[in-house]
């Protein structure tokens, strides 16, 4: 049914017809129109954040725990340059984002007008695709295409900008169709590349499943997949960062997670499998180290829906283009119509040398009565939330990786992180999109002191709802990841890796009118922690933790996975110069 | 051989006909872009060859289907056989982008550039310019009793050649097309 109506008009209601239900925002004016019409209307939800980098990290906390698209709406200039480090954050980490930004009216663009900014032309190489749209006739349908951009195939940010004028003028409305655009990814696997993927796991003797983000992308039905494939065939699994949940942290093959500071496990057994199987994973260089050494005596098999990720950096033998859960379900039925065979002998013997390096113990750490270490403290975490309904976000630093490590996952779409880009900053806001999708989950934020300073504003947002989000903060009073490579490779030079000033933070969380707690006694930490879970509300948790406390296992930069540092190693000399350069 | 008798790194498995080996040498390739357009996508496509690193040696671009709004983008690029190939990944990522063909690999193909080049003299330079320029059959199209502006079509290389001969002639100013080009055959 085609109606007339003004541009603002279209944009509400081509999101409610794409069933949106919330938008995160912040207004200017160049939007005006567009908040005009949210006013008047009850359907959709509009989140008012503290910075628009806040709405993009809300919006994609959204996305990610829910499988649907985050949606973000903020004024020219300013309001879209605060958000491209949010929109680069989702293109690194394939999350579907919408964002909407207003534009000066189109007769006006081009003269340096007022919070006139070239929004497509920054944003050009942060999107998966924008659009800048002049004509209020193609508005709805940009949008509805824009919807289709952003969750088909490898999904992304998407950005459409929209003159003022534009949303001012009247235009026809068209409601959403299925895309005709030529924009159509592949998402069946090619059935003779499967086959080939199916004698290998038929031949294989040190197998092991190397699996990614792209296995969450694909939807919950990719993750059952895995879950029955791995199961019946007995490999061995590891995963990204970004895979985290996808096979239950709790399964007998579950390896724990890969790459510099994963499990030794699971790193040695990439190096040393015959057959590896990558599952919407991308051969990040935290997970490769030195790429001439990544795991050389291996047959590597690799499902993506991104072409370009395939022989991007490893060659790959059996390259598959196609959805996880598309191609997932041929390989199961190709492997079961053959017989389901597997080298189980061998099999046996990979998995008992699997448990002898597991016997390292690799995340151990020293424990302390004194003070909490930040192991420590995550363990008592996940002892204490384990058994709730739980999403877990984090910011970037030592903390993330403590949290991937020590805490379980045992379903997708639970556990956020900034994986690609590594945006600190991100946990908090990201917290508050989890939780206005999830209003009854139990949602905590695992932070460092100096991320979580990054996006505190965002203190204003969860009182304004009263989202009783967790801010678990490892407070080491330091850049801790920042000093601990300064450590290893720069002599323990602490340039400018202390986090001076501090606020009080339960003073502050006691401003915004939260709660805050303070704990420094691993003594008291348990209770500490059913205090912040217990209580309704916002809760600041400034955990007080050892300051000078490093990540490991860690593979050094330019190192090859089995070489790795564990804990109690020597790191003198751990990273040669020519790793030295390396990020 | 590896023990599960899948070759290691064999082009047929792969889904976009790899050569062999991620081998060191640099290839020139011509890479023929079919692209949608619509307006900023041939920043997108320039910003992928800066953004990434990739060399552009020429560039040509208009529309050739008016009423589809399509246009052909030809690309002329040096990279190591992997590079290539993710060049040519990248591309069919950009939405606006149809389609993707590597007439060097696909080829062979007929490659015409079109130059326009100034050369300013008298006496025996002038005479021998016009010379040169009927043995590479380039048309006088526009002169002065001190200069000719010559027009020029043959692949890149004529074209250089061309230009190289008439540098000591006086040659002050070229202007090139950059590269179109076509398979051969049906
Ligand atoms: C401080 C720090 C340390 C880090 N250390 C580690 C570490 O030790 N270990 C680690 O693993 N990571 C680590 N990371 C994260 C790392 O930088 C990368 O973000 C991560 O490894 C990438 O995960 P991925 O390969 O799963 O790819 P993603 O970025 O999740 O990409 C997904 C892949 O799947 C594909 N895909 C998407 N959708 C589909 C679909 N439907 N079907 C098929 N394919 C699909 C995509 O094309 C892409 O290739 C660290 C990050 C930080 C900030
Ligand atoms: C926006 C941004 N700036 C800088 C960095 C570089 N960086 C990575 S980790 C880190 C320190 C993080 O400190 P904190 O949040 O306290 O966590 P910790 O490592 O101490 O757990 C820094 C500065 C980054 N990842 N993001």
């Amino acid at each position: 049914m085609k109606r007339e109506m003004t541009g603002a008009k279209m944009v509400v209601q081509a999101l409610k017809d794409q069933g949106v239900d919330t938008v995160f925002g912040y207004p200017g004016g160049a939007v005006l129109p567009i908040y005009d019409e949210i006013f008047l209307q009850n359907d959709i939800r509009h989140i008012l954040v503290r910075h628009e980098q806040g709405a993009v990290h809300a919006a994609e906390g959204y996305a990610r725990s829910t499988g649907k698209p985050g949606v973000v709406l903020v004024t020219s200039g300013p309001g879209a340059t605060n958000a491209v480090t949010g929109i680069t954050d989702a293109l690194m980490d394939s999350i579907p984002i919408i964002v909407l930004t207003g534009q000066v009216p189109t007769f006006m663009i081009g003269s340096d007008a007022f919070q006139e900014a070239d929004t497509v032309g920054i944003t050009r190489p942060c999107t998966k695709h924008n659009w800048l749209v002049k004509d209020t006739d193609k508005l709805a349908e940009t949008i509805h295409e824009a919807f289709h951009v952003a969750t088909s195939g490898r999904p992304g940010p998407v950005l459409i900008d929209i003159p003022k004028d534009v949303q001012f003028a009247t235009g026809t409305y068209v409601p959403p169709k299925p895309s005709t655009s030529h924009y159509q990814p592949k998402v069946k696997g090619d059935i003779e590349e499967i086959t080939e993927l199916v004698a290998a796991i038929e031949k294989a003797k040190k197998p092991v499943f190397y699996t990614g983000g792209g296995v969450i992308n694909s939807g919950p039905g990719a993750s059952q997949l895995l879950r029955e494939l791995v199961d019946a065939t007995g490999f061995p699994i590891t995963s990204t960062l970004m895979g985290l949940g996808a096979y239950p942290a709790s399964g007998a093959n579950w390896l724990g997670m890969l790459g510099m500071h994963g499990l030794y496990e699971a790193n040695m057994a990439m190096h040393d499998c015959d057959l590896l199987i990558a599952v919407g994973a991308r051969f990040d260089d935290r997970i490769t180290g030195r790429i001439d050494a990544f795991s050389p005596n291996s047959i590597k098999a690799h499902i993506d829906i991104d072409p370009s990720s395939i022989n991007k950096v490893i060659k790959t033998d059996i390259p598959i283009v196609g959805d996880v859960a598309h191609v997932l379900e041929d390989v199961l039925k190709i492997w079961k119509s053959r017989g389901r065979k597997t080298q189980a002998e061998a099999v046996q013997k990979w998995h008992a040398q699997i448990d002898e390096w597991r016997k390292v113990n690799c995340l151990a750490y020293r424990p302390s009565e004194k003070t909490i270490q930040p192991q420590y403290a995550l363990q008592r975490l996940e002892a204490l939330t384990k058994g709730h309904d739980r999403y877990v976000t984090t910011e970037v630093g030592q903390h993330q990786m403590w949290a991937a490590q020590f805490m379980g996952f045992e379903d997708p779409n639970r556990w956020m992180t900034s994986g690609g880009l590594g945006t600190m900053g991100y946990g908090f806001p990201a917290s508050i999109g989890v939780q206005i999708a999830h209003p009854e989950a139990l949602v905590i934020n695992v932070a460092g002191d100096a991320s979580w300073l990054m996006n505190m504003q965002e203190m204003g947002t969860a009182a304004q709802y009263d989202l009783p989000v967790k801010q678990f903060i490892l407070n080491n009073e330091r850049l801790g990841m920042v000093r601990q490579w300064q450590e290893l490779l720069h002599g323990s030079r602490y340039s400018h890796s202390w986090s001076e000033s501090l606020p009080d933070f339960v003073k502050l969380a006691e401003a915004f009118g939260a709660k805050g707690i303070h704990c420094d006694d691993p003594a008291k930490l348990d209770d500490a922690i059913m205090e912040m879970i217990e209580h309704p509300g916002p809760v600041i948790f400034d955990c007080v933790v050892e300051k000078h406390a490093n990540c490991f296992p860690m593979i050094p930069s330019g190192k090859a996975h089995n070489e790795m540092l564990l804990g109690d190693a020597s790191t003198e000399g751990a990273i040669e110069s020519g790793g030295a350069v390396l990020v | 051989m590896s023990a599960l008798h899948i070759k290691k790194g064999s082009t047929r498995h792969s889904a976009y006909n790899l050569r062999p080996t991620f081998s060191d040498v640099e290839e020139r390739h011509t890479i023929a872009v079919l692209v949608e357009n619509e307006p900023g996508v041939l920043a997108r496509v320039i910003g992928l060859f800066s953004g990434r690193g990739y060399n552009i040696e020429s560039l040509t671009v208009a529309e050739v289907d008016h009423t589809g709004h399509l246009s052909r983008i030809t690309i002329v690029t040096t990279g190591t056989p992997q590079v290539i190939e993710q060049i040519k990944a990248q591309l069919g990522r950009i939405v606006p982008v149809h389609d993707v063909h590597d007439l060097t690999v696909e080829g062979p193909a007929v490659e015409r550039e079109l130059a326009i080049l100034k050369v300013v003299g008298q006496g025996d330079k002038r005479v021998e310019a016009l010379r040169l320029a009927d043995i590479f059959r380039a048309n006088v199209v526009d002169s002065t009793l001190n200069s000719f502006v010559f027009e020029i079509t043959g692949a890149p290389d004529k074209i250089d050649a061309f230009a190289d001969l008439m540098r000591p002639l006086g040659l002050t100013e070229i202007a090139r097309t950059g590269v179109a080009a076509l398979l051969r055959g049906d």
